[in-house]
């Protein structure tokens, strides 16, 4: 009994000595809440009353407008395209990277973080040089009659650019923190290369490939600087969300911009929806 | 099945991790490879199984040459370190997954799976956990599963890494005898890599003491113990009782 009273009064003359005194936890706290509301809570329900200004009607209007559901299908193609090679991608990076050592490793690792160093501006210019009329590759596809600038596989190769390392990045330290002793243990078991990646090194890293996912989806429905400079700006044609939003803004249409950006919000709401979502699977023990 | 290392080196970097190391295990023997950290031990180890490649020699296992054959083709079965065990799968999973993965031709039926890996299961007595996770057993049930899982695809050779390296002493002390009666029982052809006197002379036929990258001696627990070859070796036991010169009563007697 004596024993139990002494150890809880340790812990908690320890505990006592272990936080900070009350104002300065309130205020830490207060200095949180306030920067969140004033940078993400009050623009997300900015945008909504801006989107529902002139009532509900008009939002809908605008957002059944062929050009905005034309951006819609668009900015949906572009991920649905570019996600999947960026997962493919990063697997294979991550697992060349975290399993592996070879030569001009850390070059790669160089490379793989160059879309974060580059102004995405500066990358959609480059592939306006590389596939443009006048580039290296101009002559090929004016030839065969292929567009690539100005047109949607441009969107689709500049937003597979600038998005291109999110998965890797969210694969390697996961996968250097789980070490190469289970696929060696999978190895002398009899496990072949593909089944080694699939039983036991993709299990392990789930977590970090759909987080990397996530974030990659995000930053692909939302890119505006490398589509913007390869779209072309054809409406209906070669506008995705973000693009659709700007023009809108431009031409001081405010309520149908903020509508059409809600489109995007409810993207991003989905996306974190799947994300709880799976994260509550991932957490219930493997069969 | 008997296990031949011959004339095998290896260099890490600048490092020479083996020199010319050559002994073999002839089939159904318990031998521990004994030495201090670093001494290329483990390394010996992982050629043996094939998931390091020797810069030179050869490693023949039932007398015909491996040095060249994968890790997957060598039949070998290895217990790691700190167990490697796949953290996402249960305890059953991860002892069937050596059976799970095999060729669909050699492949047995999901029934014989599940009778063999219970069989195996119970060998360790551990049947009772099979639905755990690794994350939910202690040190000792782990090393269980792990040797269980390494055995589920009769393999040839054992190879074990420090079997009891990260278990307490008395944990230690039940699998070290658990693992000798095992051996008994089954005869398999085993090597296993300690750092720890006792345990290897307590357990092994033979013991080859591996220092520096080369071997000091080859023999048998009372050799080594009692007429240590060179002055490392005579050094490395002068803690352990029954060395001519541990500081102790033993010592008087043996002298």
């Amino acid at each position: 009994m004596t024993a139990v009273t002494n150890h809880s009064t340790t812990t908690r003359t320890t505990r006592q000595e272990l936080t900070e005194p009350p104002l300065l936890r309130w205020g830490l706290t207060a200095v949180v809440v306030a920067f969140l509301t004033l940078f993400l809570v009050l623009p997300l329900v900015t945008v909504f009353i801006a989107a529902f200004s002139k009532g509900v009607v008009p939002y809908l209007t605008a957002i059944r407008e062929p050009d905005a559901l034309s951006a819609l299908r668009l900015t949906l193609l572009t991920a649905a395209i570019a996600v999947p090679c960026n997962l493919v991608f990063g697997l294979a990076a991550g697992w060349a990277i975290a399993k592996f050592d070879f030569r001009y490793k850390s070059l790669l690792t160089t490379l793989i973080d160059l879309p974060f160093a580059i102004s995405p501006v500066i990358s959609g210019m480059v592939f306006v040089l590389v596939f443009g009329r006048n580039g290296v590759f101009g002559s090929w596809f004016i030839d065969h009659d292929i567009r690539v600038v100005f047109a949607v596989p441009g969107i689709v190769l500049a937003t597979v650019f600038v998005s291109f390392p999110f998965v890797a990045r969210e694969v390697i330290p996961v996968m250097e923190a789980a070490g190469s002793d289970q696929e060696e243990a999978a190895c002398v078991l009899g496990a072949s290369g593909l089944q080694t990646f699939f039983r036991v090194t993709l299990p392990n890293i789930k977590w970090g490939v759909i987080y990397g996912v996530i974030l990659c989806n995000a930053r692909v429905m939302g890119e505006f600087g490398a589509v913007s400079v390869l779209s072309g700006h054809i409406r209906g044609l070669t506008n995705t969300l973000p693009l659709q939003v700007e023009i809108l803004y431009n031409e001081y249409n405010f309520q149908a911009a903020f509508a059409v950006a809600t489109l995007l919000a409810f993207l991003a709401l989905v996306t974190l929806v799947l994300k709880t979502v799976s994260e509550r699977h991932l957490h219930e023990p493997t069969r | 099945m008997s296990i031949e290392v011959q004339n095998v080196s290896k260099r890490f970097g600048g490092f020479d991790a083996l020199k010319n190391i050559s002994f073999s295990v002839p089939a159904g023997q318990l031998v521990a490879l004994l030495g201090p950290s670093g001494g290329g031990k483990t390394t010996m180890l992982r050629i043996i199984a094939g998931l390091e490649s020797a810069d030179a020699g050869t490693v023949r296992l039932a007398g015909e040459d491996a040095t060249d054959r994968s890790v997957r083709q060598r039949g070998v079965g290895f217990v790691f370190q700190h167990y490697a065990l796949f953290r996402h799968m249960s305890v059953f999973e991860n002892v069937a997954f050596g059976l799970r993965v095999r060729p669909r031709r050699v492949r047995p039926s999901n029934d014989d799976i599940k009778r063999k890996v219970h069989e195996l299961l119970g060998l360790v007595q551990l049947d009772f956990l099979a639905d755990r996770l690794p994350s939910q057993l202690s040190g000792g049930q782990r090393q269980r599963v792990a040797l269980a899982r390494a055995l589920a695809v009769e393999p040839k050779v054992l190879l074990l890494d420090e079997p009891f390296g990260a278990l307490d002493a008395n944990v230690r002390r039940e699998l070290r005898e658990w693992l000798r009666r095992l051996h008994d029982d089954i005869h398999l052809t085993s090597v296993f890599v300690t750092h720890d006197q006792e345990e290897a002379l307590d357990l092994a036929d033979r013991v080859v003491i591996i220092n520096q990258g080369a071997i000091e001696q080859d023999g048998s627990a009372e050799d080594v113990l009692q007429r240590p070859a060179t002055e490392f070796v005579k050094d490395f036991f002068r803690f352990v009782p029954g060395s001519p010169v541990y500081p102790g009563k033993t010592s008087v007697k043996a002298n």
